[in-house]
């Protein structure tokens, strides 16, 4: 087989043109001169804005006709010895090209502030919360920061690097009493169950309240008539027992009738912290862990990730790794589809496990089939690895992948949008339903099949692509309305594409190494910052990375789409009945591996 | 809504049409079995989990097992050479009714603990009478429950002493005891793995004779049969199971 060289490559057709991306130097010099003061120095990592500036300058980004910055991408922090480190990331849908980052640094350790960015992007909203939850920087002017994931009566800060966790061992795996004198132990007996949860000062289990105020995010509209009929709104609390069989989440839903006046999403009960344990972790051994992010789409989050660390490396993939990977994320993409974002919503709205979640586990039993003969194992597949893959394909791999692809595959697309485009049912339950406006969902940034469902033509794999994405023919399909029907229609449309890609990889990938250079379980990894992301099936799936040269990462943050997506949720759901919800709900596809972290 | 919902029935066809097409195989071998209740054969088993399947996928798990693919991984286990007899067969000790352990592979190097992400191997390395450190495990344990399968370890051993398993069934009525995987428990023989994993099994034995030869040879002989084996073992990856086989 003709291996492509890089220089070569054809470019796609299809291919969606952006108009020139920026480099944090050049946005830094023309921030200087719009926003007095606002940068106190720039590099290629990002710009470094003074707290007191931060939400000028954001603003100033959004606003610029040139730059337009649109797309809230994210905010974490970084807890440095002597600082910390708020750090956002903004992307542009009108121009594409990587997220710009701005960091902020806040030298009061005692008591971190910085304003928050919610007037600007409504995304913030969200995320603020989180880093107030993990690092206790407040944000002032946010309207609602409580504590996300954590329990109200929650002690301490959890990504702080004071923060030990219980059953705490050492700051960095492996730990030294595995080996050479490893006398097991079962862990729990080691620090006794009482002893290992901190509860905040002059705690009282029996008077303890939870907060249970309801802030709303989406305009208020207005209870019935209640003259001619005495209603009186109800707080209903959905879950968490897998209210959409999407996971354990909660909402609590303030109903007037049947018809929803707020809602106010409830997280954590699958948080384990990820990024605690990212930080822990060395370098490889988050691989198998990123699995259990999205674990749909283990094969997306390992890429995703291994993508990150590349980077910071210096790593090139060879050219074989490349054409594999992309044949296991086209192929995640489509089962992930065919299964939560398609077959659950019909469920979701009604259609209870029957018939098309089925058709859809079907499918998908058979692409974890090959996943398994290829990486071993079916879901949690650790098959990335930095520079290459765990092994090459198996024999006769390639045969049975193209058998699915070219004749199996696009028949059951077929089928799937026959039992959509033309139901009657589907039609009532799904159109003009949960409408997400277009500027809307860029200012929340949410990504993937629902940020296209609203028509915004926006895909990583095109505007900022990544891997060789840039050498296959295919289309970003949008939708109109932003409504249910919408997004399930992107995601039928996304199979076709997606199964195009397949076809064109399957055919042209070429012999050769699996693996750059050697395989190393321990090394360091030069100083430095990456933000990699992937369109994944879910959406934006991002990974902030930063290196303090050493085996494991300083800050490991991953910025998980269904997370952000699910910010939305009130504004689609307000003046909807309440039987309309769950099928909301299904349509932003959740997982909770990924939202909870 | 229209008056006559004629895409839902087109729908509702479409599924009729699924539910037709999923059990003649079932009641054809209903027929040949002459039974309601047997089982499903090998063959109709391995026909739905192909890619040519149509209408069921399913098997009637415990009853009928589909065989996992070589690459497959489970919980892993440490790997001994059983002692042979003139034949070549292992002997088997009269009084446990075991194999006898020949070499133990493992060498307490301690780089599978080092490498496992969730800390699940422990290792204490033998002691000689010299009081110094014996290339030898003393005691190994693994806790399943702790272990996410990744396969890290068996990835990084350097003498192939460690190697992932295909049993997956593994439930048990106690966690504390039990699912922590002592040193004897975790041995199994080579004969064991040749069994489950033969490319890998082929693979290894052919560089690990290779590199015995070089040592003797005269080293730039040994130098190509060590670089043709290397070659040898990259390009043989297992087999595709396809329609996979029923254990
Ligand atoms: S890496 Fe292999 S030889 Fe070293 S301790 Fe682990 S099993 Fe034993
Ligand atoms: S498979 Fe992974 S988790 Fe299990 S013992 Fe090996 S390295 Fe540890």
């Amino acid at each position: 087989m003709a291996v492509l060289s890089p220089e070569a490559a054809p470019v796609a057709k299809n291919h969606v043109e952006y108009s020139k991306a920026f480099d944090a130097e050049s946005v830094a010099a023309h921030l200087k001169e719009s926003v007095d003061g606002a940068v106190v120095s720039s590099s290629s990592a990002g710009i470094v804005v003074d707290s007191a500036k931060i939400v000028d300058a954001l603003q100033w980004l959004r606003d610029s006709p040139e730059l337009a910055y649109d797309y809230f991408s994210s905010v974490t922090a970084v807890d440095w010895p002597d600082k910390f480190e708020v750090v956002y990331h903004v992307a542009s849908t009108v121009r594409g090209g990587p997220p710009l980052a701005l960091k902020v640094n806040l030298n009061d350790k005692e008591n971190p502030v910085v304003s928050s960015a919610a007037s600007v992007y409504q995304g913030a909203l969200q995320q603020e919360r989180e880093v107030y939850d993990f690092y206790g920087i407040r944000f002032a002017g946010h309207p609602n920061l409580r504590r996300i994931f954590m329990w109200e009566g929650f002690e301490g800060f959890p990504l702080r690097k004071s923060y030990k966790e219980a059953y705490y061992e050492q700051d960095r795996k492996p730990f030294e009493t595995r080996w050479d004198q490893g006398h097991h132990i079962i862990i729990e007996d080691r620090v006794p169950w009482h002893d290992n949860v901190i509860y905040p000062k002059n705690f009282d289990p029996t008077t303890f309240k939870q907060i249970r105020e309801i802030v709303r995010v989406a305009p208020t509209i207005e209870q019935g008539d209640t003259k001619a009929l005495k209603t009186q709104p109800i707080v209903v609390s959905v879950g968490p027992q897998h209210p959409s069989t999407h996971g354990v989440f909660r909402m609590n839903v303030t109903l007037d009738g049947e018809t929803i006046m707020a809602l106010d999403p409830v997280f954590g009960y699958l948080h384990r912290n990820h990024e605690k344990i990212g930080e822990r972790n060395t370098f490889y051994m988050n691989v198998p862990f990123t699995d259990r992010l999205d674990y749909l789409c283990g094969m997306s989050m390992e890429t995703g990730y291994v993508m990150g660390v590349e980077k910071m490396m210096g790593i090139k993939p060879p050219e074989r790794v490349e054409y594999i990977r992309v044949i296991m994320n086209e192929f995640t993409r489509i089962v992930s589809h065919m299964f939560g974002g398609i077959g659950q919503v019909y469920s979701d709205l009604g259609a209870f496990f029957t018939p098309i979640v089925i058709y859809g586990l079907e499918e998908r039993e058979l692409v974890l089939d090959l996943f398994e003969s290829a990486s071993g194992s079916r879901m949690m597949c650790n098959y990335m690895r930095f520079g290459g893959v765990w092994r090459d394909l198996p024999e006769g791999w390639l045969e049975v992948a193209r058998e699915l692809a070219h004749n199996r595959l696009p028949k059951v697309a077929d089928e799937m949008e026959t039992y959509l485009v033309k139901n009657e049912i589907f039609d009532v339950r799904a159109k003009h339903i949960g409408v997400l406006p277009p500027d809307l969902a860029v200012n929340y940034g949410v990504s993937g099949p629902m940020l296209r469902g609203s028509g915004v033509k926006y895909d990583i794999r095109r505007a900022d692509p990544y891997s060789i994405y840039d050498r296959f023919d295919f289309n970003i399909p949008v939708g109109t309305n932003g409504d249910i029907y919408d997004r399930m229609w992107c995601r039928i449309q996304e199979i076709r594409e997606s199964i195009k890609i397949l076809q064109q990889a399957i055919k042209d990938i070429p012999d050769g190494e699996t693996m750059a250079g050697k395989k190393a379980y321990s090394f360091r990894v030069p100083k430095g910052e990456v933000f990699a992301h992937i369109e994944a099936p879910r959406g934006d799936f991002g990974w902030y990375l930063v290196s303090d040269h050493n085996t494991t990462p300083y800050r490991y943050h991953v910025r998980a789409a269904d997370f952000i997506n699910l910010a939305t949720m009130e504004q689609m759901c307000v003046g909807h009945k309440i039987g309309d919800m769950v099928g909301v709900l299904g349509s932003v596809d959740i997982i909770m591996g990924s939202v909870d972290r | 809504m229209k008056l006559f919902p004629t895409g839902t029935l087109t729908g509702m066809t479409l599924v009729l049409k699924r539910f037709l097409r999923s059990y003649p195989n079932d009641i054809k071998e209903n027929i040949k079995a002459r039974s309601l209740f047997r089982k499903t054969s090998p063959e109709v088993a391995s026909e739905r989990a192909s890619v040519t399947q149509k209408g069921l996928i399913t098997v009637e798990y415990p009853d009928v097992k589909l065989k996992p693919p070589e690459n497959f991984r489970f919980i892993p286990f440490l790997i001994y050479e059983p002692v042979l007899d003139a034949a070549g067969k292992p002997i088997v000790n009269a009084a446990t009714g075991k194999e006898e352990i020949g070499v133990e592979r493992c060498t307490a190097c301690g780089i599978c603990a080092k490498v496992c992400p969730p800390q699940c191997i422990w290792i204490v390395r033998a002691v000689g009478d010299d009081g110094k450190p014996k290339p030898q495990a003393a005691e190994f344990f693994i806790d399943i429950d702790v272990c996410m399968n990744c396969g890290l370890c068996a990835e990084f051993c350097p003498f192939d002493a460690i190697k992932m398993d295909n049993d997956y069934e593994l439930a048990g009525y106690e966690r504390h005891v039990n699912h922590i995987y002592d040193y004897p428990t975790l041995l199994k023989s080579t004969t064991y793995y040749e069994s489950i994993k033969p490319t890998d099994y082929a693979n290894e034995e052919a560089a690990r004779k290779a590199k015995e030869e070089a040592k003797t040879k005269k080293p730039a002989a040994a130098e190509k049969t060590a670089t043709a084996a290397a070659a040898a073992a990259k390009t043989a990856t297992p087999k595709m199971q396809e329609p996979p086989a029923v254990e």
